[in-house]
């Protein structure tokens, strides 16, 4: 057994389960009795439902129960309805019908009349913020935060003001600024007055959502796909109209979310409210076309960019307006996030930010993978690259100038981090990518093929804290870690857990990780989302261990005499440091526990633990030792997650397409915690970035709101023949200060940097050419290649 | 639009040809012949297409196989593309087929989608799949060609109301191997060239092939005539697995002596059927082939294209495309 378990390599638990079958997702419940439902979903991009007849329907053998907006409670705008009656996107779900099976219900449906007032719609943000302009939802256009919905319009002047393709700017609905931006500018070699686009995406989740739900006993029974645990509770206790602890909820696996599983969703709550309604069970499978409709998408961003450049490449100034295209309901703070993240990733001596969020007919927006701060990568990071072509700097040295160190300050209120070895990622991958040679190798051609190589960087913020571990010795003497954060499938619900065994010197194998239910009595823990569960995880997992700790020297002082400070553990016995042989096994101290009660069982808790953790430590207690504690540590400053990438591609000039022969990239994730997960987030982030990139479509057609990349062959997320079989990795691996196991999360922010660095690629490969706007799909290439121009114009959304 | 639920049907399984005809005949515009299942899952799941009656033709054996014929090949409809792709008599003498099979879709679809199905697939228009009342689907208005339409995918040439394109990699490989399309119905046995096959908007803009709702396309013979000649396939997709070509390219060449006997040329993604570039073909057969003749071919290929709202980039994408496969053939 190594000294500590961070830093090693294991075989996650349900690892296994997953590549044997055996593992049970939502849609494997069963239940006696239980019926299917169905969904009819709005054919309009905006309308309000005038009448709806369901008498047909209702009148089918094998058809049980209608449900619509009526039936449910009222939410308070913007957020997502259940079911409406005021549809603001095509597919959004209008009422749901439950019969025996899915083909039953589909039938019904069929034959269901719902009479639609057609009201205007758009699919740009742009079209809406026009003198006169449509508005997506009938109380406004914008979404303003901590305020709600609003109308915003621009003036005609604010439009006119705009030339040659940028982007007009008029009334923002959030701003902020730091430093003099005017005095940047001044000072500045190099002044970028930019223009761009980056398209909205979807989810493309391999696991359709589903949800099962049944009553018993008062209590609602409901299995779901979700990336999180005890976070999703108090949400979906809402959606379903009760208290949080009578939902008892069950999401052993999660078949992938990226964001868009984060938190309880609106349609879980349908096959409770039916289950409700019928007295059966009910089962809602969302299907893959659905998946488009209400799996929610990433914002897009209509943006704009100043950035002022001293003559060695660092960044003076930067003034930033971004538009995001909001879908209809409240969205997400992609477009903040995103320059909070310019004020990090570049450091700005100055800068300034104004943005707006802009209702659209469109799927409803949601968190992806690093929300705004990988569009903003993806926007940004090339035009770094011609700054350092006007400026005649290597690219590497250009982000090096600007990188953060652990006193750079963030966003607008310009607050402390962490910790930022962004330098030093970049110091590692140039060395391992050889950057100096590969650039040697830029603009070689081979017949019609040329060489391209692009580096790229990304931020997100990566760590909370003040939340609870739960631990149990169990009279057998095995460690059983109680953890609410879900399972996304990024196996760190088990490398957090470690820490646990870590800081009790237990082996691993004789530690139970408990999850996945509600009846596994669970702690109260921050959703699997955000990069954070490597940092808070290990914090709360950390406290319980640490409270554990203490409880069996206590008890140990208790029963073989002396005081606590007396004792230490190992060989998972607890023992007094002068006469080793005085001591109580794991197993005899869990004894002792029961046997003593109080808080050394669970039955005396902290004040200051959530209700979720006392009501599951109350249920354990008795059982064991119970080690359980509130996060809280000291915590400082937002924990940033950087990350580097590296890309060599081979572009084929007369076709478009390129091959990425080599892809390097290295996170700033504080201490590895678990080297082939750590592996496969960076591998699986560049998939993912590179499918961001240059491949992925979110195409509406603006004059009927229709969409036109519904499913995953329209949609078109990245293949295996896209990305290279082989792709290198590394971390710099220093040590979070504010952390106990070093640890800061990352998964974000490796979808970013991948994705900017083959942008890069391809626009160096192209000896300079920007497009501003991603995708930058092969049509692009091709037109550019051949010197055409685009068929889209500069500020086009959800465009082919 | 989308619907995710396939409505119940009766299922036939015939296991001879004649029964397969007589069930087509009997069940008319309710029957629905099925062979892969690739192109009628979809229509079924999204109710668009509602047959009464699918007539499987998966169990009639003589529709599999690929067998030496005296004048050539002939192969099953029903013969899968994996089969083909991997077919040491395809790959020996008709290595343009082999090539194009092995470019369609994924290696999973491969496995059970058929030949007969890749080239009687429907037209991958999403308006259209998307079950709008557009002309193709007999009503009154093409979405696609309307001044907002997102037609990135659609046609260079031959616009006739509908702008759809034909999306089979295999039938530009056919009809540049001048193949032999073998139809049955209840009144015999007919047989169409390949550039035959396929039907413009301007004939019956309702349906993509010749075929009738009362047809089985039941083999494909491919004449000796191009065995073993000079090849060229290439397609271009925004993904390079699981997708269908924004433009590819089908050529067969005879060369001796470093010239261009003859030449057989065919482009899919830039019309409606498989566009057979006759004037190219006319145009460098007897020269030289090297790359001047090469330019000339892609250059002479894009004459008269006209783009639509978003698809331009197909004009220097075919272009470079037709110049390849006379350079590289």
């Amino acid at each position: 057994m190594a000294d500590s378990l961070i830093g090693e390599d294991f075989v996650p638990p349900d690892v296994h389960s997953k590549v044997t079958g055996r593992a049970k997702y939502a849609e494997d419940a069963r239940a006696d009795g239980m019926l299917f439902c169905r969904l009819l979903l709005s054919p309009m991009p905006h309308g309000r439902v005038r009448s709806i007849d369901a008498s047909e329907a209702l009148a089918m053998d094998g058809v049980f129960a209608v449900l619509d907006a009526d039936d449910l409670p009222a939410v308070d705008p913007p957020e997502t309805p259940v079911l409406t009656n005021e549809p603001c996107y095509v597919g959004e779900p209008i009422l749901a019908v439950a019969a025996v099976d899915e083909a039953t219900a589909q039938n019904a449906i069929d034959t269901i009349t719902v009479d639609l007032e057609p009201l205007p719609f758009t699919v740009d943000p742009l079209h809406s913020l026009r003198p006169g302009g449509p508005n997506a939802r009938s109380d406004g256009n914008a979404v303003v935060r901590r305020e709600g919905v609003r109308e915003i319009k621009w003036t005609t002047e604010d439009f006119d003001a705009a030339q040659d393709g940028a982007l007009p700017v008029g009334e923002p609905s959030v701003e902020w600024s730091y430093g003099d931006v005017d005095r940047g500018f001044q000072d500045s070699a190099l002044v970028l007055d930019e223009t761009f686009v980056t398209a909205g995406l979807s989810h493309h989740s391999m696991e359709p959502r589903t949800a099962m739900a049944y009553w018993q006993n008062g209590k609602c029974f409901l299995y779901g796909s979700t990336q999180s645990q005890a976070f999703v509770i108090p949400g979906l206790a809402r959606l379903i109209g009760i208290a949080p602890e009578n939902l008892v909820y069950i999401a052993e696996y999660c078949g992938g979310g990226f964001g868009s599983k984060g938190g309880a969703y609106p349609v879980m709550a349908i096959p409770a409210h039916l289950s409700k309604k019928t007295g059966r069970p009910v089962m809602l499978r969302i299907t893959r076309a659905e998946e488009y409709y209400t799996g929610s998408a990433r914002p897009g961003f209509q943006g704009r960019v100043k950035i002022g450049f001293r003559e060695d490449g660092r960044v003076a100034a930067v003034d930033l307006y971004l538009v995001q295209e909001n879908g209809p309901y409240a969205g997400f703070g992609d477009y903040t996030s995103a320059a909070d993240a310019v004020s990090i990733v570049y450091t700005p001596v100055a800068m300034r930010f104004q943005g707006i969020a802009v209702a659209t007919n469109t799927p409803p927006r949601g968190a992806q993978r690093g929300p705004g701060q990988n569009q903003i990568a993806v926007a940004v990071e090339p035009l770094i690259d011609k700054a350092a072509r006007h400026l005649g700097l290597d690219r590497v040295a250009i982000r090096r100038v600007n990188a953060p160190d652990h006193d750079s300050r963030y966003g607008g209120g310009q607050s402390d981090i962490t910790s930022a070895y962004l330098s030093e990622a970049l110091d590692k991958g140039r060395a391992r990518f050889d950057w100096d040679a590969k650039q040697a190798q830029s603009g070689r051609r081979r017949g019609s093929k040329v060489i391209g190589i692009g580096v790229g960087q990304a931020y997100h913020s990566a760590g909370s804290n003040g939340f609870d571990g739960l631990v149990r010795i169990a009279p057998d003497g095995t460690l059983h870690i109680h953890t609410g954060v879900g399972n996304l499938g990024t196996y760190s619900y088990a490398s957090t857990a470690r820490v646990a065994a870590d800081v009790l010197k237990y082996q691993w194998d004789h530690c139970v990780i408990e999850r996945g239910s509600s009846e596994r009595h669970l702690p109260w823990n921050l959703g699997q989302f955000g990069s954070n569960t490597s940092f808070t995880m290990t914090r709360t997992n950390y406290a319980a261990a640490i409270d554990a700790v203490g409880k069996l020297k206590d008890i140990a002082a208790r029963t073989l005499g002396g005081s606590p400070d007396d004792y230490d553990i190992g060989d998972e016995r607890v023992f007094r440091r002068t006469m080793p042989a005085a001591y109580l096994t794991y197993a005899a101290a869990a004894q002792r526990a029961i046997e003593l009660g109080d808080r050394f069982s669970g039955q005396v808790l902290a004040d200051n633990l959530n209700s979720m953790t006392k009501t599951s430590a109350r249920a354990l207690a008795g059982t064991g030792l119970i080690g359980v504690a509130k996060d809280t540590l000291p915590r400082e400053g937002t924990v940033p997650a950087l990350a580097a990438g590296f890309v060599q591609i081979e572009l084929d000039l007369e076709t478009g397409k390129f091959d990425i022969l080599e892809y390097v990239g290295v996170a700033d994730c504080g201490t590895v915690l678990h080297p082939q997960g750590l592996a496969n987030q960076i591998k699986g982030g560049a998939v993912m970035g590179f499918g961001m990139a240059c491949l992925e479509r979110h195409v509406y057609d603006s004059h009927y709101g229709l969409p036109g990349s519904i499913g995953l062959h329209q949609a078109k997320p990245a293949t295996y023949l896209d990305v290279p079989l082989r792709m290198e990795w590394d971390a710099v691996d220093a040590a979070d200060p504010q952390n106990p196991s070093g640890a800061k999360g990352v998964g974000e922010p490796l979808l970013g940097c991948a994705a900017a660095a083959l942008l890069c690629a391809i626009s160096d490969a192209l000896g300079g050419h920007y497009f501003n706007r991603t995708p930058v799909v092969a049509d692009m290439i091709i037109n550019a290649a051949s010197g055409r121009g685009q068929s889209h114009t500069p500020l086009q959304v959800n465009t082919a | 639009m989308r619907r995710d639920t396939i409505p119940s049907f009766d299922l036939y399984e015939p296991d001879s040809l004649d029964t397969a005809l007589e069930l087509l005949h009997r069940f008319g515009d309710d029957g629905w012949p099925l062979a892969g299942g690739y192109d009628s899952m979809d229509w079924f799941k999204d109710r668009t297409k509602q047959p009464k009656a699918v007539i499987d033709l998966n169990p009639i054996a003589e529709l599999h196989g690929i067998r030496e014929t005296t004048d050539g090949v002939e192969i099953g409809a029903l013969t899968t593309l994996t089969e083909i792709e991997c077919s040491p008599l395809i790959k020996a003498q008709f290595g343009l087929l082999a090539e194009a099979t092995r470019r369609v879709a994924s290696p999973q679809i491969r496995n059970a989608a058929t030949l007969g199905g890749n080239v009687c697939q429907d037209t991958r228009c999403w308006y259209y799949r998307y079950g709008l009342d557009c002309y193709r689907a007999g009503g009154n208005v093409c979405y696609a060609a309307a001044p907002d339409g997102q037609d990135r995918e659609h046609c260079l040439f031959g616009a006739d109301r509908c702008i759809a394109v034909t999306p089979s990699d295999t039938a530009p490989a056919l009809v540049a191997l001048d193949a032999e399309m073998v139809i049955h119905s209840t009144e015999g046995e007919r047989v169409v060239r390949a550039e035959d096959f396929f039907m413009m908007p301007s004939v019956d803009i309702t349906r993509m092939t010749v075929l009738r709702p009362t047809d089985i396309l039941t083999a494909i013979r491919l004449p000796s005539t191009w065995a073993g000649a000079n090849f060229y396939f290439e397609k271009v997709a925004d993904r390079n697995t699981w997708d269908f070509a924004l433009v590819n390219v089908a050529a067969a060449l005879s060369v001796s002596d470093g010239v261009i006997r003859d030449i057989r040329l065919a482009c899919g993604g830039v019309q409606c059927i498989p566009r057979r570039l006759t004037d190219v073909e006319n145009d460098v057969r007897g020269r030289a082939h090297n790359s001047d003749t090469a330019e000339r071919a892609g250059a002479l290929a894009v004459a008269g294209a006209a783009p639509l709202n978003y698809n331009h980039f197909k004009i220097p994408l075919m272009k470079n495309l037709v110049t390849r496969a006379v350079r590289n053939a």
